[in-house]
């Protein structure tokens, strides 16, 4: 099959989603609805799924600590950025508690030359592309607008525009398809490309020129939403009619829903999507079922828009409490291994901290020196004013 | 020892202030860092402030209950380290979070530098530090000047906030007479007391007059430099009430003195309206409290709904309100119900209408206005009403008109996560209604073999009725027509 050639819904992706299994589990919509794919419910016990178990099955016992190491560290690195923002230190942040397993899962089905296109709030997802977690602070304390190679760690920059990295994720998906590293069969070459983005982002054209282009192109591009119920204040309900895996249908695409907070669900079925796009079987549309426990960011107040019995009900849906149970009652893990993430959470909040305080502000006419690749005459013309204009300034009397 | 200065944040992109709500350490309390200290509450939100240092918590440098300014010192930690000269260059870099600033040009020169605040208020962010922009002047002294008046404005207290040493520093104009509040540093200087724009006094200082209702300017200073103390306050309080009762100076002084271990707070606003209302309410009316736990679950339902209601996109749509409703329903069904006892005339007074009470806590205290003609409302309507009537409440701007006339009132105490209490009678209504938490609780649904244990939104409801004019039996068929309507809002249609 070549790549511009659409496949059946029903061949793409081996299943329809939008037929509701027999077998489903009778979930209350807002828990999910029956149709989402949950492999570990909210008290630490294994569902099973006969399209997935393999998935999950095949990841070793140190892979499956690994994920949890991954969901503690990235909390607690989470944690303590909120903390500096309240001492004055970071600006502004998007804090991602509750939402670590849909971003480490994700995060982790990805493989090296695969390319991810974050929000603002993708620390987990840059935590598993390799990212140092102190450069995810630069941009928020107002040193740099990203402190980290792109396509070093095929990780792009923080979008802060809602929806607008899912066209670029449509397009670098287009450019795979033309330098031919689709469906070649070659593991270490065949590229999938996964955009992150919002339930709120749903709402934005962007999105839905994005999808369009990626279905009739069939491009190899997952679109990663995380559902977390909340466009700051705006609720599911005032975005959309229909659940938003749905939506994948009218573009000609498969679209499912998963829990967001099952660690093993989301990377089972990230890797099912992203196996399928390199492979040549196209987009695929991903909610991720999940919950923003804190604020949008730390300048707005939830408790102003929503209830807290809500998130008093989402708390026991926790994605790191539910994981930890599993590990726990299989033997795949023991307390001296929680004790040491524990331990090392700790040591990495105290590092980023630290790092963080010491970040060095940018020389002034740094900003200048990303604008183009290479050097233009307009912005050359303008560093030379702003370092006029500086140089004009008397010497620093005392300090 | 190295004593560290947390400054107040700003917490929300763009705030400039924020006051101080709750301590939750005192001085010589052992903190780490991150472990919350204070809650404040901006303009946007009530936030807790975790403290950068681990140490030993010196000095509350502000006081609950005070407004202060993005940038102000609000606590000392002294982290127990041997800091040597006071304020070294280096110490300060690598924990105040001035690294950059500080290691970057010009660190060597800082001994000369008290520890004072290194940032100013801003618009956004966490306060600019300062850098050359600020600090330099321009080679044209003219153009300079406005550029520097615009962005930057010296921070309120005595710490000189942003320092700007060009040589041709002009002094900062006078304000003109009769303003409360000049300028920090016109304020502090070398005004005469007749003079003063501003008192001097210590933060607890000022919350005592603040709660005394003391006005600093009017007391005469004792402290050494013109400073207000304690005692002048408390003398000053003193004496007002003497002045007020038109009692001896003496025996007002005595009798309400304060004893160590002891604040003495004197009643008066909403505090003694509520005391007296509560006390004739009471004492006049018997209290019937009656209790009811049921099933919400699809009043729950019906919430969610009208939340994406389009019309009801612009309201708040709570289970209050439908609580609310109920009571309309029930009150049209049990007219005796909303009435009112005029012992003068030993007559009961039965209400046309439903004036239904929201009882509100507000930062002045407990104010119960009511949404007139609240039966004749649709549900909209009323959850506009209830709407506005809180939020004017919330700022502390209820009319007196608003208050006046209710005929029966509900009460949210599940707010604070209670199940239900037993809520005194608003004087002059007949009833009124507790509104208990709304929690997901094991019920038991269906019956025979389809009986099971299901997890549901389940509530409880308490009123209390005058059982002058209000029966046992009249009582319970009221609450429980409020328990059927939240149970399947449906009886709404037979009973509306």
């Amino acid at each position: 099959m070549s790549d511009n050639e659409v496949a059946p819904l029903e061949t793409a992706y081996g299943v329809d989603h939008h037929v509701t299994r027999a077998d489903a589990p009778d979930r209350p919509a807002q828990e999910g609805g029956p149709d989402m794919v949950q492999l570990l419910s909210p008290e630490g016990e294994r569902v099973p799924h006969p399209e997935l178990d393999g998935i999950v099955d095949a990841l070793s016992d140190e892979a499956l600590r690994g994920l949890y190491r991954d969901l503690a560290l990235v909390r607690r690195f989470d944690a303590e950025a909120t903390a500096l923002q309240r001492q004055g230190e970071l600006g502004l942040w998007a804090s991602l508690l509750g939402q670590e397993a849909a971003q480490v899962g994700s995060g982790r089905a990805l493989r090296r030359q695969d390319y991810a296109f974050p929000t603002y709030r993708e620390h987990g997802v840059a935590w598993c592309r390799g990212v140092d977690p102190v450069n995810l602070l630069g941009m928020f304390r107002g040193v740099n607008h990203g402190g980290w190679d792109p396509n070093e760690k095929n990780f792009h920059l923080y979008t802060i525009i809602i929806g607008a990295q899912t066209l670029h994720a449509t397009g670098y998906a287009m450019g795979v398809q033309r330098d031919g590293d689709v469906g070649t069969g070659d593991e270490g070459r065949d590229t999938a490309v996964i955009a992150y983005f919002g339930d709120g982002a749903t709402s934005q054209g962007d999105v839905s020129e994005a999808l369009v282009f990626a279905g009739v192109n069939n491009s190899p591009v997952v679109f990663f939403c995380q559902n977390n119920q909340w466009a700051i204040s705006e609720p599911n309900e005032k975005q959309t009619r229909a659940p938003l895996w749905h939506r994948a249908r009218g573009f000609g695409f498969p679209g499912i829903r998963v829990d967001g907070n099952d660690v093993l669900a989301v990377y089972a079925v990230t890797k099912q999507a992203l196996d399928a796009a390199r492979t040549g079987q196209g987009p695929t549309f991903v909610e991720a079922f999940t919950y923003r426990m804190g604020a949008h960011t730390t300048s707005d107040d939830p408790t102003k828009y929503r209830v807290s019995a809500e998130v008093e009900v989402w708390k026991h849906r926790d994605p790191i409490e539910r994981y930890k149970r599993w590990l726990t009652t299989t033997g795949k893990a023991d307390a001296d291994f929680f004790d040491a993430v524990d331990a090392e959470a700790d040591e990495l909040g105290g590092s980023v901290r630290e790092r963080c305080l010491a970040m060095p502000d940018p020389e002034g006419p740094e900003m200048f020196r990303h604008v183009y690749a290479e050097e233009h005459p307009v912005t050359a013309r303008e560093r030379e004013w702003f370092e006029g204009y500086h140089a004009s300034f008397e010497e620093e009397v005392a300090r | 020892m190295a004593v560290r200065t947390f400054k107040l944040p700003d917490p929300g992109e763009g705030l400039t202030e924020a006051e101080i709500v709750t301590w939750h350490v005192a001085p010589g309390d052992t903190v780490k860092v991150n472990d919350v200290v204070v809650e404040i509450e901006t303009a946007k939100s009530l936030v807790e402030l975790p403290v950068p240092f681990s140490g030993t918590v010196g000095e509350l440098l502000v006081a609950e209950g005070d407004t202060v300014e993005v940038g102000t010192p609000i606590v000392t930690v002294d982290d127990g380290t041997d800091a040597g000269p006071p304020a070294a260059p280096a110490e300060r870099a690598s924990t105040s979070g001035e690294a950059a600033g500080a290691s970057g040009s010009g660190g060597s020169a800082a001994p000369a530098t008290p520890a004072t605040p290194e940032r100013t208020a801003v618009l956004v962010g966490y306060g600019v530090k300062q850098t050359e922009a600020k600090r330099r002047a321009r080679k044209a002294p003219a153009e300079a000047r406005s550029v520097e008046t615009s962005l930057a404005s010296p921070a309120a207290g005595d710490g000189p906030a942003v320092r700007r040493p060009e040589p041709h520093h002009e002094p900062p104009e006078q304000p003109p007479a009769g303003l409360p509040y000049g300028p920090a540093s016109t304020a502090r200087s070398d005004a005469t007391p007749g003079e003063r724009v501003r008192a001097l006094a210590k933060p607890p200082v000022r919350k005592l007059a603040k709660d005394l209702g003391v006005d600093l300017l009017a007391v005469t200073p004792s402290g050494d430099g013109g400073v207000v103390t304690r005692a002048d306050v408390e003398a000053a309080a003193a004496s007002d009430r003497a002045g007020a009762e038109s009692v001896p100076a003496t025996a007002a002084g005595s009798s309400s003195a304060e004893s160590p271990g002891e604040t003495r707070v004197p009643v008066k606003g909403v505090r003694k309206m509520t005391a007296q209302a509560m006390v004739a309410s009471a004492f006049t009316a018997p209290h019937v409290t009656e209790w009811l736990t049921v099933d919400v679950t699809a009043t729950m339902e019906l919430v969610d709904r009208l939340r994406a209601d389009r019309e009801f996109r612009d309201v708040r749509v709570t289970p209050l309100l439908v609580v609310a409703k109920a009571m309309c329903l029930a009150a049209r069904r049990h007219p005796e119900v909303n009435a009112s006892w005029d012992e003068d005339a030993q007559e009961i007074v039965l209400k046309h209408g439903v004036n239904l009470g929201i009882a509100a806590a507000t930062p002045r205290g407990l104010v119960v206005p009511n949404v007139k003609g609240a039966d004749r409302m649709t549900m909209r309507e009323l959850a506009e009403a209830i709407g506005d009537l809180t939020a004017t409440a919330r700022e502390g701007r209820t009319p007196p008109a608003d208050m006046a006339g209710g005929t029966m009132t509900v009460t949210n105490v599940g707010v604070f996560g209670i199940d239900a209490g037993t809520p005194i009678l608003n004087p002059g209504e007949a009833a009124i209604l507790a509104f208990g938490s709304v929690t997901r609780r094991p019920w038991v649904v269906g019956g025979g073999a389809e009986e099971r244990i299901e997890p549901r939104w389940v509530t409880t409801l308490a009123l209390s009725f005058d059982h002058r004019l209000v029966d046992g039996e009249l009582g319970s068929r009221f609450l429980a027509d409020v328990a059927a309507v939240l149970a399947d809002p449906a009886r709404g249609l037979v009973w509306g």
